[in-house]
């Protein structure tokens, strides 16, 4: 059995209770460390455990932290982002669902390292009956003395609030975030200043993903040195993977840093082979803006070494034949999936996300999304595929936040990897007659 | 013209509005915003008029066009009128992977309307939405607040049908 930090009690009933949170140990690494620990030393602990964001972008969390501007007299924030909203991605809904309280007790700790004493959890508005689990854990909390004034005797004071949004996967972005819990539309803010020197309100602010806050209990609980043992290389520590598509068994699933990729698609622990006996076709490993590999090239680099669950090992060989880590969204097709038809459904999600500030990104989502629906529809021509290259490289590194690359970087990978599949499309859709781009439910 | 005056939430609401704006700093109301206009929706039809939009703005002391903009951004707020019972279908990626398609095409053809249309009776609109973090209990649905999820055409009969006998209204606030 694999190393269980976050989800070690997932399975105890009524684990998202207070009485049995505590009973399992709950709580206990706040009292130590709210009594024992000044805010800088469990700063220290974080930045020597390596924890890197774990929302998609992978940025040390220490070091983030440690950029937290404290000019005198002026309130700092700490943001939890709870937006999940990368297509693949559902693990920030399984942990705050299952086991609430481990999400308070981080952000109590957390607030207490960067000196916040107002925080919120920004959720999105679809998980609205998660956010009743959270605002009911927050209220225990704040019945325990964990909460509110004065919290264990120690003079720290911390208020903590849940705000749900509204539908807009942009505001997973952090400045758009923070203009959103602000009351306007979410439109990404031009960096710098970053949120560290000018946040939510304009004061310094931190902003980071519900995982990431999670993992800061089992860190101060072991120490950063320990933590760090767990993982491999930079990769240091666990991380939640959302396993979905065709698979026997998908769910969330907590793995150490460094499992290998074929053991995590094909072990009985994991997601159990692909469904129906079938062969692996492809994997979108950190969900939908991460490059999709072919079976050989997520199995395996480019030099035969075999693939592993790491920010370094997925990333390797760059975007011409690795891919990331990203939030953890692991995406897995069989043999007859339509790889234009799943792009054109990111293709699609994206134009409908986009915020419309920059144009390459306002214009250029949706002007892939109807090229791609021309292909599918079989108006499409070779023109097309090159058009579509050209509109996704013209639309990378030319925007305010990086949704432009989310967009950009699936067309990009599916035409690298699958480029005949796209011209089979348009010349010979006889070749092609057996993939699959209509799922009926039992396939 | 509208005329905001027309409109008030009940008092149960205006309580709930209350401790909403108590949560940020004096003078950062407008963080409100977003949650209030989720309490508006569920109180007013399930949608929100300019009537509703303006009524929230005069609590917030904003100007309307703050409220229409920021209600005009987010996809959860509906600014038609809507079915008792809104449908929302997943479609993105891994939920087209198993299936998807076939849920939407057969609740259109259960309820005789396509995506985005409503059923003559106003009990039900249809729409198909973008990832909802189910994607490993795909096929989904959501109604109101519940997740409906690895769905069958059964289990959606099913859901259908009981929707339908107790007047399902699709409110979450």
């Amino acid at each position: 059995m694999s190393r269980k930090l976050l989800l070690k009690n997932d399975h105890i009933q009524g684990i998202n209770t207070l009485k049995t949170y505590k009973e399992n140990g709950g709580y206990s690494v706040l009292e130590k460390a709210l009594k024992g620990m000044s805010p800088d030393a469990i700063v220290e602990e974080v930045k020597k455990s390596g924890l890197r964001g774990r929302g998609g972008a992978g940025f040390p969390t220490g070091m983030k932290w440690s950029f937290l501007a404290k000019p005198e007299g002026v309130p700092r924030y700490l943001v939890c982002n709870a937006d999940e909203s990368e297509p693949g991605t559902f693990k920030d809904r399984y942990l705050m669902e299952r086991i609430p309280h481990l999400l308070v007790e981080g952000m109590i700790l957390s607030s207490f390292a960067l000196g916040a004493n107002t925080s919120y959890i920004y959720i999105r508005g679809e998980y609205f009956y998660v956010s009743r689990i959270l605002e009911q854990a927050i209220e225990e909390a704040y019945q325990a003395g964990y909460l509110g004034k004065n919290i264990l005797g120690t003079g720290f004071d911390l208020d903590l609030y849940v705000q749900v949004g509204a539908g807009a996967y942009i505001c997973g972005e952090e400045t758009a975030l923070l203009e959103s819990l602000e009351g306007k539309r979410g439109n990404p803010r031009i960096k710098p200043p970053f949120p560290a020197v000018a946040g939510l309100y304009g004061c310094p602010t931190v902003v980071n993903n519900v995982e990431t806050i999670a993992a800061v209990v089992p860190i101060i609980e072991m120490g950063g040195d320990e933590y760090a043992k767990i993982g491999i290389g930079k990769s240091t520590g666990t991380k939640l993977i959302s396993a979905s598509g065709h698979i026997n068994k998908p769910g969330v699933y907590e793995i150490e840093l460094g499992l290998p990729v074929e053991e995590f698609i094909f072990s009985e622990e994991w997601c159990g082979g692909i469904k129906g006996g079938r062969k692996l076709k492809a994997v979108v490993a950190g969900g939908s803006s991460v490059p999709i590999l072919p079976a050989d090239l997520i199995l395996k680099t480019a030099n035969g070494e075999p693939r592993l669950m790491s920010y370094e090992s997925l990333g390797e060989g760059g975007f011409v034949t690795g891919t990331m880590l990203g939030s953890g969204g692991f995406i897995v097709m069989d043999e007859d999936t339509s790889i234009v038809k799943n792009l054109y459904t990111f293709s699609r999600f994206y134009h409908h996300e986009s915020c419309g500030q920059c144009s390459p990104c306002r214009e250029g989502t949706g002007w892939m999304e109807r090229i791609l629906k021309k292909i599918l529809d079989g108006r499409g021509s070779l023109a097309d595929i090159d058009l579509l290259w050209d509109i996704q490289s013209k639309i990378e590194g030319k925007t305010i936040c990086p949704l432009g690359e989310a967009a950009a970087w699936p067309v990009a990978a599916a035409i690298r990897h699958f480029r005949p599949e796209f011209e089979a499309y348009v010349t010979n859709p006889d070749s092609i007659k057996d993939i699959k781009h209509y799922y009926r439910l039992k396939n | 013209m509208t005329n905001s005056q027309d409109i008030q939430f009940s008092t149960e609401a205006m309580e709930k509005v209350r401790k909403i704006i108590s949560r940020y700093p004096t003078g950062k109301h407008k963080s409100a915003l977003i949650p209030i206009l989720h309490i508006a929706q569920a109180e007013f039809g399930g949608w929100l008029s300019s009537q509703t939009m303006d009524y929230v703005a005069s609590i917030l002391e904003i100007q309307p066009i703050e409220v229409y903009e920021v209600a005009s951004f987010y996809s959860m707020f509906n600014l038609q009128p809507v079915g008792n019972c809104l449908i929302e279908v997943c479609r993105t990626s891994s939920c087209w992977l198993c299936g998807a398609e076939d849920i939407i095409d057969h609740i259109e053809n259960k309820l005789g309307i396509t995506v985005g249309e409503t059923t003559p009776d106003g009990m039900f609109t249809l729409k198909a939405v973008e990832c909802l973090g189910s994607c490993g209990t795909a096929p989904m649905m959501q109604v109101g607040a519940d997740y409906h999820e690895n769905l069958t055409i059964e289990k959606v009969d099913n859901l259908l049908d009981q929707f339908k006998t107790d007047n399902k209204k699709s409110r979450y606030c």
